[in-house]
């Protein structure tokens, strides 16, 4: 299958693109949806809202989730909240300004017509999840309650409580609950994707192994959505699910599916650092904190007092310092990258010397505990259990940790990807955030893709299909790739050597912290494109999994997901190293100012880099779609 | 940090749904008080891998205490010995050198084994379907600020739609009965005006639905005690009234035909 890329961006200026496209798009009659079936896979905010919607349209759609419930998936997780340009606050917020932001923030990096599309359903989403009864923060007079996040200079965020993933996630599965309970949807639980059958230069549907059996079995739909999230878990210590993984794109991916901007990994600034070699995950403290918390090392790199008792001008709140004007709300990567530095000078803080402090102290003494409480309060009891330190008493300790993965699959406008009938919805694409994503954006995307993009743009595709006949799931392609699928974890299960597949994913997730982590260089990534294929080869001959493979084998699962993370390792490394400038989350060592910020190459890397699979993970194929910038001009970013 | 020496784990075993199960003995010679309960099983597998054996299957994922998978009586206790705290969370600082820790997959008879500690709670999925939602098709959503929520009852619909999902509820009740979870959705959604047009229809169908996998509540309380998000038995005495009002409205509505 050979890769175009064709962003099939609509006519007009960009503000009246998504209407144009609305106004002129094709459409399936409300009789006929039932005559196409939809697969999607996941079920996180993407994945649900777009299965509910889907359903709702009359369309006939299967879900599949590796979960026991459609409610685990990891959106679940998210704690700060959701953006939207209702500018309730009256404080100079509209959907320009939203779309501005959130392309700066990603860094020149996003393709415009995107990203201004998702402004303008932004607003949209709060409606909706607000009719769906999700208890958004509220003020006294009734009216919904916003607060600020990094890289805005507005209060643009919706959040219940430090829970706001929770209940978005829950509004979406009660709305695909309902679906499911009507019989529009059917749910596929414990079902894991492994592969994705293509017939005719189209997607035919996907080769599935049920965890608790093993057993594989093939399902053809007209079309495919893929809504299984990021790839942060490559790193090993990553503040993802465990089962967080890339195969459901990374088969897509080998499938013909181009992969785009791999290297674009977001650090977030506020995770509770590693207490120990053994950890498994590391846990986010999320960035609302840092709208009350202030973040500071001692200036000496000797200091061994306890926080309460270094004077103030020992202390180096350096966020304040260096960017007076955004502070201690200056964005994710530029927040990672300076607590680093002060750890990397020695100034760290904690037993290990591997964290900052975020510290509450004058936020307590403004407000009163009782309003820091009502803000943060289960954040703060999280914090404890984990560490058994107080934070109303003692700053918290923070640094940086894998969070969020902006690359993914590529998909054009209507957010289909290089296979015709795949989509690609969510994190699992790379569609909105550049080079870098701004806070509380990741849950606005997953639901605007599924709630109010895909509904829309699959209909374009599917009424060419009308009443024609799909290859259903006797046809001979899915029976081979579902020969393969079986034979590969049978191999697995065959090889028999000495070491776990959690031994092979700690050690690969070193290389790609040490070399494709937080600060990158030419150096480095060759060193990881020559160690990533030596460890593979060592895990090809020396994996062992112990245990059956006709009932649940959670080692089984892992060692499959395992070994797509090393071609995936190695594809972000190929793109980082390609990448000869710094932006938003990609930091080249080689290329940044003298003050140590990152320096964007505008006339040479102004594109997206989308990969093919060429067979070998070590010669990946580069296409690139060139961004062209209408309305928003290159500027250097600047939070000072 | 300290270094915990000399534990002995007590941890169920079983095939499969209908296999017979049996306690296994671990020896677990030290551990750092800073791991977690689940990171010690993670290194007890590494070690049952090494020594060719298959490893211990449990249900976790976030490891957050928000998503819900994991579940774990731990010495006969739903998530352990700490109040507000799901197993996930639970660090091995709360307990002691030489203690024996006893772990078994939750006790009820509507959460069948899979195997090992991994139990079935789909039938909380099934309640959901029955009416754990408001109608709301997308598109066509009024402006969220259209109707003003006082502030005290969007905090106590948020205070019930914190629950996880998780079923310890159902395996600290004597009756197997899941009327803390059941009555936390319905609490959520009936609190609020936006829930109100299927307040009743909601209400008797999930509990409907409730009553055809778990037992009943006779008010022992353990469910609160067990629940690692700490929602309130209140909100039973919600459900119940609904419930109970919902039998008149239906008789309203059928005397009007």
């Amino acid at each position: 299958m050979s890769i175009t890329l064709d962003p099939k961006v609509p006519e007009g200026p960009l503000a009246d693109k998504w209407q144009h496209f609305i106004a002129n798009e094709k459409l399936v009659n409300p009789a006929n949806k039932r005559k196409f079936k939809i697969i999607v896979v996941g079920s996180g905010l993407a994945g649900a809202s777009a299965s509910a919607t889907l359903g709702e349209l009359g369309y006939e759609v299967e879900l599949f989730t590796f979960h026991d419930s459609p409610r685990r998936a990891h959106s679940i997780a998210a704690q700060g909240g959701i953006n939207a340009a209702k500018n309730y606050q009256g404080d100079g917020d509209s959907i320009h300004r939203l779309f501005y932001d959130t392309v700066k923030g990603g860094d020149f990096r996003s393709r415009e017509a995107n990203v201004h599309r998702l402004a303008e359903v932004s607003v949209d989403i709060i409606d909706q999840m607000v009719a769906q009864g999700v208890p958004f923060a509220r003020e006294y007079g009734g009216l919904l309650d916003n607060r600020s996040f990094g890289g805005a200079q507005v209060s643009r965020t919706f959040y219940a409580r430090g829970q706001t993933g929770q209940q978005l996630l829950l509004g979406a599965y009660q709305q695909l609950s309902r679906q499911i309970g009507l019989g529009n949807v059917k749910l596929w639980n414990r079902m894991e994707m492994v592969d994705v059958v293509n017939i005719d230069g189209r997607c035919a549907g996907i080769v599935c192994r049920d965890l608790m059996t093993g057993e594989f079995s093939s399902h053809s739909a007209h079309a495919v959505v893929l809504a299984t999230g990021g790839y942060g878990n490559v790193f090993f210590l990553s503040t993802n699910a465990m089962s967080c993984n890339v195969t459901g794109a990374w088969r897509a991916h080998r499938r013909g599916a181009a992969f785009a901007n791999p290297c674009f990994t977001q650090i977030h600034p506020t995770c509770i650092p590693q207490a120990d070699e053994f950890q498994s995950k590391l846990t986010l403290m999320s960035e609302s904190l840092r709208n009350d918390g202030r973040i500071w090392v001692p200036t000496s790199a000797d200091e061994t007092r306890p926080a309460a008792q270094i004077p103030e001008d020992e202390r180096d709140y350096y966020l304040e310092r260096i960017y007076p004007s955004f502070g201690n709300l200056a964005p994710r990567d530029v927040s990672s990258r300076a607590a680093k530095r002060m750890v990397d000078a020695g100034q760290g803080v904690g037993p290990l010397k591997n964290g900052v402090y975020l510290d509450f102290s004058d936020a307590i003494g403004r407000l009163g505990e009782d309003t820091i409480r009502e803000r943060y309060g289960n954040l703060f009891d999280m914090y404890e259990r984990i560490t058994g330190e107080n934070p109303y008493e003692v700053p918290m300790r923070i640094y940086p940790a894998s969070h969020y993965t902006m690359g993914g699959l590529w998909v054009d406008y209507e957010l289909m990807t290089t296979v015709p009938g795949l989509y690609a919805a969510g994190e699992a694409n790379f569609s909105d955030h550049g080079a870098n994503r701004l806070g509380a954006s990741a849950l606005m995307q997953g639901l605007s893709d599924g709630y109010f993009v895909l509904p829309y743009t699959i209909s374009q595709y599917l009424s060419d299909w009308l009443n024609k006949p799909i290859p259903d799931a006797t046809h001979e392609e899915f029976a081979k790739v579902e020969a393969e699928a079986r034979d590969r974890f049978k191999q697995y299960m065959a090889v028999g050597g000495t070491r776990s597949p959690d031994y092979f994913h700690r050690e690969l997730g070193k290389i790609i912290w040490d070399y494709c982590g937080m600060d990158r260089n030419a150096t480095g990534l060759e060193k990881a494109l020559s160690e990533i294929p030596a460890l593979h080869e060592e895990f090809k001959k020396d994996l062992k999994v112990t245990g059956s493979d006709t009932s649940i084998n959670q080692t089984l699962e892992k060692a499959g997901r395992v070994d797509d993370f090393f071609e995936l390792g190695m594809l972000m490394c190929h793109d980082a190293l390609n990448r000869e400038e710094s932006c938003g989350g990609h930091f080249r060592s080689e290329h940044q100012t003298e003050e140590g910020e990152a320096l964007r190459n505008d006339d040479d890397f102004a594109y997206v880099s989308a990969w093919e699979w060429s067979g070998d993970m070590a010669a990946p194929i580069e296409h690139k779609e060139q961004l062209e910038y209408e309305v928003v001009k290159f500027q250097t970013r600047s939070y000072k | 940090m300290t270094t915990l020496t000399n534990l002995t784990l007590k941890i169920w075993r079983q095939d499969g749904p209908d296999g017979q199960g049996r306690f296994e003995t671990h020896q677990i010679p030290e551990i750092s008080d800073e791991a977690s309960l689940l990171e010690m099983l993670d290194i007890l597998n590494e070690r049952l891998i090494d020594e060719d054996k298959e490893a211990i299957v449990f249900d976790h994922d976030c490891r957050e205490g928000i998503c819900g998978t994991c579940s774990l009586m731990i010495d006969g206790r739903a998530h352990g010995p700490q109040r507000g705290t799901a197993t996930c969370q639970v660090h091995m600082r709360v307990f002691e050198s030489g203690d024996e820790i006893v772990l078994e997959p939750w006790r009820a008879n509507a959460f069948p084994v899979i195997k090992d500690l991994m139990v079935d709670r789909s039938p909380f999925d099934r309640i959901m379907e029955a009416g754990g939602y408001i109608t709301a098709p997308t598109g066509g959503a009024p402006d969220a600020n259209l109707i003003p929520i006082p502030k005290p009852v969007a905090d106590a619909a948020m205070d019930a739609a914190a629950c996880i999902g998780c079923g310890a509820c159902v395996a600290a009740c004597p009756n197997g009965a899941a009327s803390l979870f059941t009555s936390a959705k319905i609490a959520h959604l009936n609190l609020l005006p936006q829930g109100q047009a299927e307040r009743y229809k909601r209400t008797s169908a999930m509990v409907d639905k409730m009553d055809e996998y778990f037992g009943s509540c006779t008010n022992h309380g353990e469910c609160e005690a067990a629940c690692p998000k700490e929602i309130s038995i209140d909100n039973i005495a919600v459900m119940n009234a609904d419930y109970l009002k919902s039998k008149f409205k239906n008789r309203k509505a059928l005397s009007r035909r």
